[in-house]
């Protein structure tokens, strides 16, 4: 067990001062070098759920380590790619990939050095000393992470890393993500609403329920001896993910729409990308 | 008048008179630059001193600077000091303000990617809050500008001293109006010259490294 959640809670307390729960019992492992996707409707605390691995908020209770240790606050072992790529616009590429190991303190030449092999594995050699404004979405999210991996974090964790990208960049950083994984065998903790995306490229997919988000159930991915999915594994488990997460949504929709609704099962528009309604 | 002109600043009475403003004015700019950082910084990252003295930086912003002259006087009598007082004094509330908006519209999410490189207190100040708010301080340091520059005038015109005022005094009370319009002509250039070449360039490239123009 390499990162583990053991009966974890999280409340805020909302202008009213009252509390809210938002994840609640959330317990899970996962071993050293697995890509894990984590899937769930909006609102149900994915994102949360990272920003406690991360130590960038608390668990209000239970208990989160990693290796064995317990995370208390933000550190350079668990390195977060943001949905937005966050990168500083006053500093060039190669600035904003050095800033995480000047802060360890490397030298500043071998900073450099790991810095450009990165961005070499991610295909900007080109684009060293350009700033973030020069370029394009799909390249942003490749700087941003360049600069998380550079780090040699023993967790990445992404959160929605692709959501605000078109679908031929999503396609071909999904490529890149699963080739630096596989070199790197990085563990990989993944948040995203894209069902086919998580099928696609993680070992273990938790579905999560929602008011308090929890874990609803966790499906397995089986993959070939090269990682490659089969088809007829994808679809067929695509739709236990849906059938798995419609109930949640209703929950959801009625919530939001008053209790006279009624969701009929099936009546998820299935779309080709298995998006579920990330533009709501 | 032109003449005047030329004579005094060959002569060196206007140009004794224009670097002694200068100094004056960059000295007090330094200072009310430096202070409005500091202020702003505290306002940033303490709420109780943003609920007292931001409040009153709001009020003390309000008060035109050279009515600080008459306390200056009273304070520092009648010479450089209080001069330097009412320039410095009339820089630092936009400044600090400036300083203040700028820390506090740092986007969430730069702190948010520093902290989890291990980045916190004096390091995320220095490598990400300061260069994520320099064009508002830019701006600041730009509107600091003018107000001490305007400061000053009005200073060395009651005070004592030489610089640039005062030889607009002494024009008046010798009846020089071509001196008098001299003067003007150098105040009206040197401010022309800073704020569209100096702080102008300085926002350009702000602006186009960071991309927010072409």
């Amino acid at each position: 067990m390499y990162l583990s959640l053991e009966g974890v809670e999280k409340s805020f307390r909302n202008n009213m001062n009252s509390e809210i729960k938002v994840l609640d019992d959330i317990s899970f492992h996962i071993e050293k070098g697995q890509f894990v996707s984590i899937v769930g409707p909006s609102g149900c605390g994915k994102s949360t759920l990272l920003y406690l691995i991360s130590g960038l908020e608390k668990a209000s209770k239970g208990k989160i380590e990693v290796d064995g240790e317990a995370v208390n606050k933000p550190g350079p072992d668990r390195v977060v790619v943001f949905q937005e790529d966050g990168l500083f616009p006053w500093a060039t590429v190669l600035d904003n990939v050095t800033y995480g190991l000047l802060l360890k303190k490397m030298p500043k030449k071998e900073a450099e050095q790991k810095a450009l092999e990165m961005l070499k594995l991610v295909h900007l050699s080109n684009y060293v000393d350009a700033y973030p404004h020069q370029l394009s979405g799909g390249m942003k999210h490749r700087v941003s992470i360049a600069r998380a991996l550079v780090m040699d974090p023993d967790i990445l964790l992404m959160d929605e890393p692709f959501a605000a990208l078109d679908e031929q960049t999503r396609m071909t950083l999904h490529h890149e993500l699963l080739e630096i994984w596989r070199r790197t065998k990085v563990t990989v903790l993944f948040v995203t609403h894209n069902i086919r995306e998580a099928v696609l490229l993680s070992q273990k997919i938790i579905v999560m329920g929602t008011r308090p988000g929890n874990i609803k159930t966790t499906f397995p991915v089986k993959t070939t001896q090269d990682g490659i999915t089969p088809d007829g594994v994808t679809l067929d488990l695509e739709q236990k993910i849906l059938a798995a997460l419609e109930e949640e949504m209703e929950k959801v929709l009625k919530e939001e729409l008053g209790d006279d609704y009624s969701f009929k099962t099936g009546s998820v528009h299935r779309d080709t990308s298995g998006d579920m309604g990330s533009g709501i | 008048m032109l003449e005047t002109l030329v004579t005094g600043i060959i002569g060196g009475q206007i140009t004794e008179a224009m670097f002694r403003s200068i100094g004056r004015l960059l000295f007090g700019f330094i200072i009310a630059s430096t202070l409005g950082l500091f202020l702003g910084y505290l306002i940033w990252r303490f709420k109780l001193i943003d609920d007292t003295l931001g409040f009153l930086v709001v009020a003390l912003q309000s008060i035109p600077s050279i009515v600080w002259l008459p306390l200056a006087i009273v304070w520092f009598g009648l010479g450089e000091a209080a001069i330097l007082f009412v320039v410095t004094i009339g820089a630092t509330w936009t400044m600090t303000m400036n300083t203040t908006s700028g820390f506090k519209n740092v986007p969430p999410l730069y702190q948010r990617v520093a902290k989890t490189f291990g980045s916190s207190g004096f390091h995320l100040l220095r490598t990400v809050i300061i260069p994520a708010s320099v064009p508002q301080i830019i701006s600041g340091m730009r509107l600091a500008w003018a107000f001490s520059w305007r400061a000053l005038m009005a200073g060395e015109l009651l005070g004592a001293g030489g610089g640039l005022g005062h030889l607009l005094e002494t024009g008046r009370s010798l009846g020089q109006m071509d001196l008098v319009i001299s003067v003007m002509i150098i105040i009206a250039i040197i401010g022309t010259i800073i704020d569209n070449v100096v702080f102008s360039k300085l926002d350009r490239s702000v602006q186009k490294k960071w991309g927010l123009s072409s």
